[in-house]
């Protein structure tokens, strides 16, 4: 531990400049407790702007946490307390006068296990709409525009077409995650927030599901937690190592696998631990 | 399988006295060691306590079945004695005693059932099924397990304590109120009852809703719902079935519930409806079945048949009660029935 946790979580210049377009997310100093228990410690970090960015680390390191800190969900839980920033397309999200509702609707969360609704398909899709439209703001014709172009972009639309209105938990677990996906998607968020989309998900459902990833890059601020070293490879820019509540090291992925600046990144992209 | 046990200690101690050096596995030899009185003793209790269990097992059906078989051998004079189904259930005139034109009709009985059911969900549906989401979703551990012993306690208050609160303190404020003639009607009865039919619905909605699972609720909230919406747009549609039985145990408390009725609806036969304005009449005295049962049935005489098999008139006020009973019966067992499979569907559907 010769270099501090502070330095080594510096990014890198060419990271840095890509971030003043303060469009990413941007963390300063940021600490959060569930009760006594502090899991996540002075995290720092600038997510670049239309890039899928890996957050990897052994497990309970606090990824989960460090995610569901951008779009504030840990207030689910009692007791949590936070310090520092968290910065999204320059908002500070932690502010008291933000609206919870429309931090939520920019920023959309993917779950690691598939959690459509218990409603249609069709109904899935737009019960982000309806949530926010108030009533009847949108037209049947307007919804169904909606759905169609939000399950195309998630390559779900030739399968369900025909049966909308079929119970979307009734799908199979690949087209499930699709659909979860899909359904933040007519309230045009900039950031996705995913926890380990593929855990549930099978070799092949995976890889269709990283070739959707890939097609949304530069179009979203994708943020991913994975355990799979490989996929962080293959799908993510940026790659973020964290461990024991705390980053260690952030960078874009091939300097990161390739070129670890941290020895303890080295160790653990080697699976000596993890 | 569980005959099988009950029988293999009975065959044990032959099997063993035919040869205690034998072939005997070595366990069984050590307990052969303990003496076969010993173990005869043991396998007849066991088989005791078995017998007993299978006795109490079976004696809810057995109780089921007289229950039934009794209310029919009373009833069912009355209906074979040129029963007129249509007047039965269709005429409002329910006069049993009257020594001029002695009529049973239940229609008005019907209605006043039917009324206080009415209104005591009106009262109850929306009180239970609020107190269940607050349980459930709104308030902490405390509160919540302070709330669910309190309402347990409701549901502890005999019926005749309800009944007296009707009287003495929903009538007099009633009349403060509406300025109704008297305090004792349905609406009075349907408040009482709809407040005894709460802690079921509670209880069973409330167990609905936590068995909604929790990414539900994650989903819709990482989506902007506020907790308001995650309850009526995912929660309400994930637990409907749950919440329907809950309303049906508690229409059934409704329709079953007598002293309290008794007490509170002024028990007078009416039917609290007519083509004026506003069509129904809560402010109206009614009876309902359950009540009228519990307040004729000491006056009623049971007579036995004539020599030629046939019941004189007067007969008829006892065993049309009875018919009244398996009205009921039929009522009730439907409802409940009907929550049953609807929560058998609600296992299922898991
Ligand atoms: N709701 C909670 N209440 C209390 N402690 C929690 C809660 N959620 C997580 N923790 C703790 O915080 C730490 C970080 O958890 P987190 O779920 O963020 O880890 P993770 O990196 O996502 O792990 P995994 O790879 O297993 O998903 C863990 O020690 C965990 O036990
Ligand atoms: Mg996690």
């Amino acid at each position: 531990m010769t270099t501090s946790t502070a330095s080594s979580a510096e990014p890198r210049p060419g990271l840095a400049a890509a971030a003043s377009a303060d469009r990413g997310i941007l963390t300063r100093d940021f600490s959060l407790w569930y009760g006594g228990f502090q899991a996540l410690i002075g995290v720092s970090a600038s997510i670049r702007p239309g890039r899928i960015t890996a957050l990897i680390g052994p497990s309970g390191c606090g990824k989960t946490t460090l995610l569901r800190s951008f779009n504030r969900m840990n207030e689910r839980f009692p007791g949590v307390r936070t310090s520092g920033q968290i910065t999204i397309m320059g908002q500070n999200i932690l502010a008291p006068e933000v609206s919870l509702i429309e931090l939520r609707k920019s920023v959309g969360m993917v779950f690691q296990r598939p959690n459509p609704l218990p409603l249609s398909i069709y109904d899935n899709v737009v019960f982000g709409l309806r949530l926010h439209g108030g009533a009847g703001s949108l037209c049947r014709a307007e919804e169904k525009l909606a759905v169609e172009k939000a399950l195309r972009e998630v390559f779900l639309w030739d399968a369900v077409k025909d049966r909308l209105g079929a119970r979307a938990t009734e799908l199979q677990l690949e087209q499930q995650q699709k659909l979860c996906i899909a359904r933040l998607l007519p309230l045009r968020p900039e950031v996705l927030l995913m926890d380990e989309p593929c855990s549930a998900l099978d070799a092949e459902a995976t890889a269709a599901v990283e070739e959707l990833l890939d097609g949304m890059r530069r179009r979203y601020t994708i943020v991913i937690v994975t355990h799979n070293m490989a996929q962080a490879r293959r799908v993510s820019d940026d790659c973020i190592y964290m461990l024991s509540g705390r980053l260690v090291e952030h960078g874009p992925t091939a300097e990161l696998f390739i070129n670890p600046r941290d020895r303890r990144t080295e160790e653990y992209i080697e699976g000596r631990y993890g | 399988m569980k005959p099988e046990e009950a029988m293999r200690p009975d065959s044990q101690p032959a099997q063993d006295a035919s040869g205690p050096g034998g072939a005997a596995p070595p366990g069984r030899r050590r307990t052969a060691g303990r003496g076969p009185i010993r173990r005869l003793f043991h396998s007849l209790s066991e088989r005791t306590i078995v017998s007993l269990i299978y006795l109490c097992g079976i004696s809810a059906i057995v109780f089921v079945f007289s229950i039934f078989y009794f209310i029919f051998r009373e009833g069912a004079p009355f209906l074979r004695d040129g029963f007129d189904f249509q007047k039965f259930f269709f005429s409002i005139n329910w006069m049993p005693t009257s020594e001029v034109e002695r009529s049973y009709g239940i229609l008005a009985l019907i209605f006043g059932t039917g009324a206080v059911t009415l209104l005591a969900m009106v009262v109850a549906v929306p009180f239970g099924l609020g107190t269940a989401v607050f349980i459930a979703e709104f308030c902490g551990r405390r509160t919540r397990e302070a709330l669910k012993i309190l309402i347990e306690l409701l549901a502890a208050i005999p019926s005749v304590a309800w009944g007296f609160i009707g009287m003495v303190v929903m009538g007099p404020l009633i009349v403060r109120v509406t300025g109704a003639d008297v305090g004792a009607n349905a609406l009075n009865a349907g408040i009482i009852v709809g407040l005894m039919s709460v802690p079921i619905i509670v209880s069973i909605a409330e167990d609905a809703i936590r068995a909604v699972p929790d990414d539900y609720r994650a989903a819709a909230e990482a989506l902007g719902a506020t907790r308001w919406q995650v309850v009526y747009k995912v929660i309400f549609p994930a637990a409907k079935s749950g919440l329907l039985a809950a309303v049906l145990l508690g229409v059934g408390r409704a329709v079953g519930e007598t002293m309290a009725v008794l007490m509170a609806t002024g028990n007078a036969v009416n039917i609290p409806a007519d083509g004026r304005f506003p069509f129904f009449h809560a402010l109206d005295s009614v009876s309902t079945l359950t009540a009228t049962i519990a307040s004729e049935l000491g006056e009623a005489p049971r007579i036995g048949a004539l020599p030629d098999g046939s019941y004189p008139p007067a007969a008829h006020h006892y065993q049309s009660l009875f018919v009244i009973g398996i009205a009921l019966f039929v009522i009730t067992f439907a409802v409940n029935l009907t929550a049953d499979l609807v929560v058998k569907g609600i296992r299922k559907q898991r």
